[in-house]
């Protein structure tokens, strides 16, 4: 692209734009074709990839479309279906469940290793990057295997346990424990939250704390008063991208569960079993329903989530609710 | 005195909490060195007698095909990713952050919207497009993608990356005659190292580990990637080969590792700047 060729877009732009009328606005003269030359790959990736499949799926969802034969429209039929389908209902409890359990563990966990490798101490470089790492590996099919064997009758866990005297038969095998053992691993990848947070712990001015610390505010205080309330958005920031995450858990939950979330159906994660209907028994209508609500379903929480940050998150410095 | 010895305490707890959260990854190092039946039904940590043996096993083929094999398969599909990501949403980033065309407004939210859209809502679709265009058991699906700058996410991390750098210096160039293409590969790209690392680092560590993709796109086990592999190894052997299991999934591991070792600098960096998942 040289210099020449884009002075006709410009002029192209600014005839288009220059329409006659009172409220005419100001336009600088535009890159036109340069723009949405540069920007083709993507472009033709939203359009074939994104937003095409998006519609497709809507439509597909209102249909009993096998892969095999032709759609037939059956309107809302595969919604109603799911609220009588027992595996469904199964799937919403166990993500449910995972969601309420693994966010708010990982994330307590993530603030309390940030917060005691916050401020200036020798190693904290070398720290940061070793909690950090279990968070590239975590989701991966090699972890997963560890994790289950690990967590495998008579192995290293139920070994530990038993010398306290509790004896589970091991979690991956005990329909009781085995998404605790997910709700684990989910803890164990503490380390980009936790990066996040120390990132926000930064940003707190230490007058704060040497004020509060005059007006005889103990540590505790001072944590719930000052940190807490000052690292608020990117408490959010974490809370929003890790509920959406875990929504999502698919990996670890099939290698641990296969696609019928063994054992006894506690890890029939959402994503599982709409993985099994659409590609165990190719029955794409349905799956393609229970894709559109679970985008509902954490679009739901999504918005919930940034109604309560209204009460609860603060921005200082900004005036009020950007964001 | 007391100063020094609080340092201490720190180190010595936070050496505790590091021991117990790096344990899952000395245990199965370990665990590869061991026979089948010594890794579970003990606590000890380190082998009594360490044995080649698992290696040996995976390697020769434990599915019939050489582990080697599904190793370069990830590769091919991991360089592949970076080269596509980096091209595509080093292109679109472009477009966003200096470029001015009608639209650009909306398509940047869209864009952003994308960062929060659960694929699963696409991927049925894409499935029958792939299917009926007979490129099922094919990369092209799992690369399509990764070429059309389909991950929002480094798109979004090279536009504020490309913001913040002056302005000036591509206005300097465009006055000295300088087209876009020129501005770009000459000016903006080699100013965008530090960003176009991270995504690069980041692609090739998502792509290695990337389960879902090929569990639904790949059926001949010559094609899989090593976490396909595993998945395979598992059902083949219903599990029961633990050792030659352990030495695979550390053989799938140590790449991500060794990357990790390498480049952990930007990828810290890059999480605390722009929020990656990681």
């Amino acid at each position: 692209m040289s210099g020449a060729t884009i002075a006709p877009d410009r002029r192209a732009e600014v005839a288009t734009d220059g329409k006659p009328g009172p409220r005419k606005r100001v336009r600088l003269p535009g890159d036109g074709v340069a723009g949405y030359l540069f920007l083709s790959p993507w472009l033709i990736g939203i359009l074939l990839l994104t937003l095409g499949p998006m519609v497709t799926s809507l439509y597909l969802s209102f249909t009993d479309y096998d892969l095999f034969n032709t759609p037939n429209w059956i309107g809302l039929e595969n919604y109603r279906r799911m609220f009588t389908d027992a595996r469904w209902l199964r799937s919403v409890e166990v993500t449910a469940i995972y969601v309420a359990l693994a966010v708010p563990i990982k994330l307590a966990a993530a603030l309390a290793v940030a917060v005691l490798l916050n401020g200036k101490r020798a190693g904290q470089g070398f720290y940061r990057a070793a909690f950090y790492g279990p968070s590239l590996i975590g989701g991966s099919v090699g972890v997963a295997i560890v994790w289950k064997m690990m967590f495998s009758d008579d192995s290293v866990v139920d070994q530990l346990l038993l010398r306290f005297g509790i004896d589970t038969g091991g979690w991956a095998g005990n329909p009781d424990f085995s998404l605790m053992m997910l709700v684990l691993l989910a803890t164990w990848q503490l380390g980009a939250p936790m990066v996040i947070f120390l990132a926000g712990l930064k940003q707190v001015p230490r007058e704060l704390y040497e004020a509060a610390e005059v007006d005889g505010a103990g540590k505790a205080r001072r944590f719930w008063s000052i940190t807490l309330p000052m690292i608020s958005p990117v408490l959010f920031f974490n809370l929003l991208l890790e509920t959406i995450n875990a929504f999502q858990v698919f990996t670890s939950a099939y290698v641990v569960g296969g696609p019928n979330g063994q054992p006894a159906g506690s890890t029939l994660f959402y994503t599982i079993y709409l993985f099994d209907r659409g590609f165990g028994d190719y029955r794409m209508g349905y799956a393609s329903a229970m894709a559109w609500m679970l985008l509902l379903g954490v679009g739901l929480v999504t918005v919930f989530l940034f109604r309560t940050a209204r009460g609860w998150v603060f921005y200082s410095g900004d005036s009020g609710d950007k964001r | 005195m007391r100063q020094t010895l609080t340092r201490v305490a720190w180190h010595v707890g936070v050496l505790a909490l590091l021991a117990i959260v790096l344990y899952p990854i000395v245990w199965v190092a370990a665990a590869t060195f061991k026979p089948s039946e010594a890794i579970v039904g003990s606590l000890r940590l380190f082998p009594a007698e360490p044995t080649f043996a698992n290696y040996e096993r995976v390697f020769s083929g434990v599915v019939g095909i050489g582990v080697l094999r599904f190793f370069w398969n990830s590769a091919v599909l991991a360089v592949l990713s970076v080269v596509g990501t980096v091209a595509s949403s080093a292109l679109a980033a472009y477009a966003f952050a200096r470029l001015r065309f009608r639209g650009r407004t909306v398509l940047f939210g869209i864009m952003i919207a994308t960062l929060l859209l659960p694929f699963h809502v696409l991927i049925i679709p894409q499935y029958v497009v792939f299917q009926n265009l007979d490129l099922v058991d094919t990369y092209v699906p799992l690369l399509a993608g990764k070429f059309l700058a389909s991950e929002a996410f480094f798109v979004f991390l090279i536009v504020q990356f490309i913001r913040q750098l002056p302005r000036e210096l591509d206005e300097s160039a465009k006055i000295d005659g300088a087209g876009h293409w020129t501005v770009f590969w000459h000016i903006i790209l080699p100013l965008c190292r530090p960003a176009l690392i991270t995504t690069a680092i980041f692609t090739f560590i998502w792509s290695w580990n990337d389960f879902f993709g090929p569990l639904i796109y790949l059926s001949t086990p010559d094609k899989y990637p090593l976490p396909l592999a595993l998945q395979l190894f598992i059902d083949e052997t219903s599990g029961s080969d633990f050792g030659a299991l352990m030495a695979m999934s550390m053989l799938a591991l140590v790449p991500v590792i060794l990357f990790f070792l390498f480049f952990q600098r930007f990828l810290v960096e890059g999480v605390s700047t722009s929020g990656l998942k990681g």
